[in-house]
């Protein structure tokens, strides 16, 4: 027991964040002059809308040892792109369910809206998303696929 | 080979006081692929230009990296540098360690870490950068307007001041619209025509505008800047170019049992017709429903009378080709159908009418010619009672979930009218709510109740019925808590509005939204309100949503600025941030186009060589890079991942989420 814990001290999870271009990563930047801090494992990918992400990217990042994927949009309805964020919506509620049969854990993905207003929601959701994957340490589903890669490679 | 240089930015302390630039432009020297690396105080500054400017001559470089703020801050100002360079503006790429990195971590270790990672982050994507020329389009400088009532004309008129020429197509024989047939308008009550009446001879006058009555848009090709358009000029039966508008031939016909239906059916009008007196254009029109000649070959007596030889049976429906840079859609509205709400009785009796039909019966040149007769038996009406929100805020299917906006207004403007005209009227209105937000108006309605004492009674109407030649309004007042009956006389129906249906049609060909009602939908709710998603397109009037004529005009004259700013260009650039599906793996499935707000996907047959001589020909996606706005919602939904965002690509974001997660 002892040890465990001990060991989830030490391991820093890795958290990959997809923002889109005109609300959420606006969101961050507003974050950021408003020096609102959250966790530095949060790194964000930025990308002109969320519904560019491609169920690939998600697989990818998990494939590659991420231990949370987060995405970020505008709120329904202020899509830039009108609907983009619907399709994201779906997309993602179902490649999330999908993940979670396969063992990656319904709370390491997450779609959430943040506005370029909402510097304080973009640094408070980075805080509680990175506060679960924590709890939830390594994701060390998919690591058989990491060997056999790196084998390859 | 590759050749990225690196420049970090201390952003004076902003960056420098929590990460260790030095350490960070140290780290990323031994990137592969990294032929220069430096820090500089502040890099968007004169000489910090210079220092990027100076790299990529002396170390040939083909890529730049700049950690330094948002990209949403520098990003033009670096790409601009490169470019200036002879570097192409796409390939540079910012990692942003101020916003994401140093304003937000206090722990100098953890953030110089991070930086490396960001950085090593915008390496590995602008690895994979390809360089992008934005594309130029040439805009036809000349604008077509959809629908002229008074949102169509307002606009119309404005693009014509800027000395742009402008097209309404018009589908009734004249433009006027709605407003034509209102009697008086609020909030001041001046009366409809005086104010409209002006402004359709000026279009009529304008050297630049070109007005397409009884005509309609059949076919819509090409983009923004670019539409090539076929219009269908249906056969007037009388030549536009001769009619004087003497109406002669309107006296000697006699089929005389046509629909008015600038009346709103209320009397009848002949076969040869002008919908009214101050029509434009004032030329007269066959309704081939109701002319014996059309119908069965004997009559021919307009022809006969006519002294300008302008009628001519034989005439038949032209299309005409024309091209336009921008189009404002302006098609508008009509009552909704209430027939299916028995509980008003207004199919059964003539006395239940709409408030548009009440417009015609107060109208000068209306049926009865401005007094206000009721239907049945032409008697003055001694008590009136309206009814508001008749099909509007109405979850049933036989209504409309929304507010139709202007029926509390313009209800609080007849029961003025009637109550300043006739005061020994009763006039009674059954409410839910009244709104009546905007300049003046709740004032306006306020001088309803309190100096014309209208009785408004809070509550829904539940019948109304026939009682002795009585109209019997029975309903609920809310206040008293109380059932109440009103014996009425005639009883106006504030009917809830829809968009004209054809809108569903013009919609189709110009790819534009429509929303569950039938409204179009703007390209943004709050910051493009004028513009529809597909670009070049511009929306004006009730068509886009419920509004009264203050707010159609302000949007008509939006769209007027919109367009005029289109036009005056001469090209349009174009984001080269598009998609772009790669022929060789694309089946033709139709699925990236379903996805499109845009409607910047189209499917072309493209020949391909098999080898062996042999070719084969294939359906493959196109998309309009002048359209296309990038968004990438298509290269997620194309199954055989053949779609891809230039400068966004699959690749890219890939190898960012591999760098991130390196471990
Ligand atoms: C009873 C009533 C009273 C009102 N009173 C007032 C008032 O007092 N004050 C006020 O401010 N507002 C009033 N309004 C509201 C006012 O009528 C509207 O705001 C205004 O008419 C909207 O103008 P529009 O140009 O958008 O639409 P419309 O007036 O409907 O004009 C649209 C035009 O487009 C044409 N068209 C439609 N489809 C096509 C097509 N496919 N191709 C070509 N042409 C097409 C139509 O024939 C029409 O000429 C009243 C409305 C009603 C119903
Ligand atoms: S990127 Fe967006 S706008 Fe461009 S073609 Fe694809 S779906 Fe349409
Ligand atoms: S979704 Fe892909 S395969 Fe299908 S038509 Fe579009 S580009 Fe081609």
């Amino acid at each position: 027991m002892q040890e465990v814990t001990e060991q989830k001290k030490e391991y820093v999870p890795t958290i990959v964040a997809f923002c889109c271009n005109w609300c959420s990563y606006a969101g961050a930047d507003l974050a950021g002059s408003s020096r609102l801090t959250y966790p530095a494992n949060v790194k964000i990918i930025r990308v002109p809308c969320s519904c560019r992400v491609n169920p690939m990217f998600v697989l990818k990042a998990f494939q590659r040892g991420a231990d949370g994927v987060i995405l970020c949009g505008c709120h329904p309805g202020d899509c830039h792109y009108v609907t983009g964020n619907y399709y994201t919506r779906r997309r993602m509620s179902l490649l999330f369910s999908f993940l979670n049969y396969m063992g990656i854990e319904k709370e390491r993905t997450r779609v959430e809206w943040v506005s370029a207003a909402e510097g304080a929601k973009f640094s408070a959701v980075m805080n509680d998303f990175a506060k679960k994957i924590n709890e939830l340490g390594e994701n060390k589903r998919l690591q058989d696929l990491r060997v056999k890669e790196e084998r390859d490679e | 080979m590759q050749r990225i240089g690196v420049f970090i930015c201390w952003c004076g302390s902003n960056i420098a006081a929590t990460v260790d630039v030095e350490r960070v432009s140290e780290a990323i020297k031994s990137e592969p692929g990294v032929v220069f690396s430096a820090n500089y105080q502040y890099m968007c500054s004169e000489n910090g230009q210079q220092l990027l400017r100076n790299a990529i001559k002396e170390y040939h470089l083909t890529g730049v990296v700049v950690g330094s703020c948002s990209p949403r801050m520098h990003e033009a100002t670096f790409r601009k540098a490169a470019e200036a360079e002879g570097l192409n503006p796409y390939m540079v790429e910012i990692a942003n360690i101020r916003e994401h990195c140093s304003w937000i971590h206090k722990d100098r270790e953890e953030a110089t870490e991070k930086a490396i990672i960001l950085v090593r982050t915008a390496i590995a994507k602008v690895k994979l950068n390809a360089p992008l020329t934005a594309g130029e389009s040439p805009v036809t400088k000349r604008a077509l307007v959809i629908g002229g009532g008074i949102a169509g004309i307002q606009a119309a008129l404005d693009i014509a001041e800027a000395g742009f020429e402008v097209d309404i197509v018009e589908k009734n024989p004249t433009i006027g619209g709605r407003m034509a047939q209102l009697d008086k308008t609020f909030p001041t009550l001046d009366c409809a025509a005086c104010i409209l009446t002006p402004k359709m001879v000026d279009c009529a006058q304008s050297d630049k505008i070109d007005i397409l009555t009884y005509s309609e848009v059949e076919d819509v090709k090409g983009f923004v800047g670019n539409f090539k358009v076929k219009i269908r000029r249906k056969a007037r039966f009388v030549d536009e170019t001769k009619c004087t508008g003497c109406k002669i031939c309107m006296d000697n016909c006699p089929s005389k049992k046509g629909l008015n239906e600038f009346n709103m059916n209320l009397n009848n009008r002949p076969a040869i017709y002008i919908p009214f007196a101050q029509a434009i254009p004032n030329v007269a029109v066959i309704d081939p429903e109701q002319c014996l000649k059309l119908k069965s070959g004997k009559c021919g007596l307009c022809q006969k009378k006519c002294g300008v030889g302008a009628i001519d049976y034989t005439m038949t429906d032209k299309i005409i080709e024309r091209e336009y840079g921008a189009i404002v859609v302006a098609t508008g509205f009509r009552p909704i159908n209430i027939d299916k709400f028995n509980e008003y009785g207004y199919s059964e009796n003539k006395d239940v009418i709409t408030s548009l039909e009440l417009e015609r019966l107060m109208n000068a040149a209306g049926p009865t010619n401005g007094v206000l007769l009721r239907p049945s038996d032409n008697t003055h009406p001694k008590v009136i009672t309206f009814i508001q929100c008749v099909g509007s805020r109405d979850l049933t299917d036989c209504g409309k979930p929304y507010c139709s906006k202007i029926c509390c207004m313009y209800t609080a403007k007849h029961a003025m009218l009637i109550r300043e005209k006739y005061p020994d009227t009763e006039v009674h209105v059954f409410y839910i709510d009244v709104r009546c937000p905007g300049k003046n108006y709740d004032e306006f309605y306020r001088r309803a109740c309190e100096q014309y004492g209208v009785d408004y009674i809070k509550g829904m109407v539940g019948k109304v019925y026939n009682q002795n030649g009585k109209l019997m309004v029975q309903g609920s007042n809310l206040i008293e808590n109380e059932q109440v009956t009103i014996p009425s006389d005639l009883v106006v129906l504030a009917t809830a509005i829809e968009p004209e249906p054809s809108v569903r049609k013009i919609a189709t060909l110009l790819t534009a939204s429509i929303d569950t009602n039938n409204f179009l939908t703007e390209a943004h709710p709050k910051l493009k309100p004028v513009e529809s998603p597909t670009a070049g397109v511009y929306l004006a009037g009730v068509c886009q949503g419920p509004k009264d004529i203050p707010e159609t005009v302000s949007q008509a004259s939006a769209c007027a600025a919109k367009v005029i700013g289109l036009l005056v260009k001469d090209s349009l650039k174009t984001n080269p941030c598009v998609a772009q599906s790669d022929e060789s793996m694309c089946n033709g499935c139709s699925q990236c186009a379903n996805v499109c707000a845009y409607g910047a996907i189209t499917y072309i047959d493209k020949e391909f060589r098999l080898g062996g001589g042999k070719t084969e020909t294939r359906r493959v996606a196109y998309v309009n890079p002048a359209v296309c706005q990038g968004c990438g919602a298509c290269t997620v939904t194309c199954p055989s991942g053949a779609m891809d965002l230039k400068g966004f690509a699959s690749k890219q974001i890939m190898s960012e989420v591999e760098e991130i997660c390196r471990k």
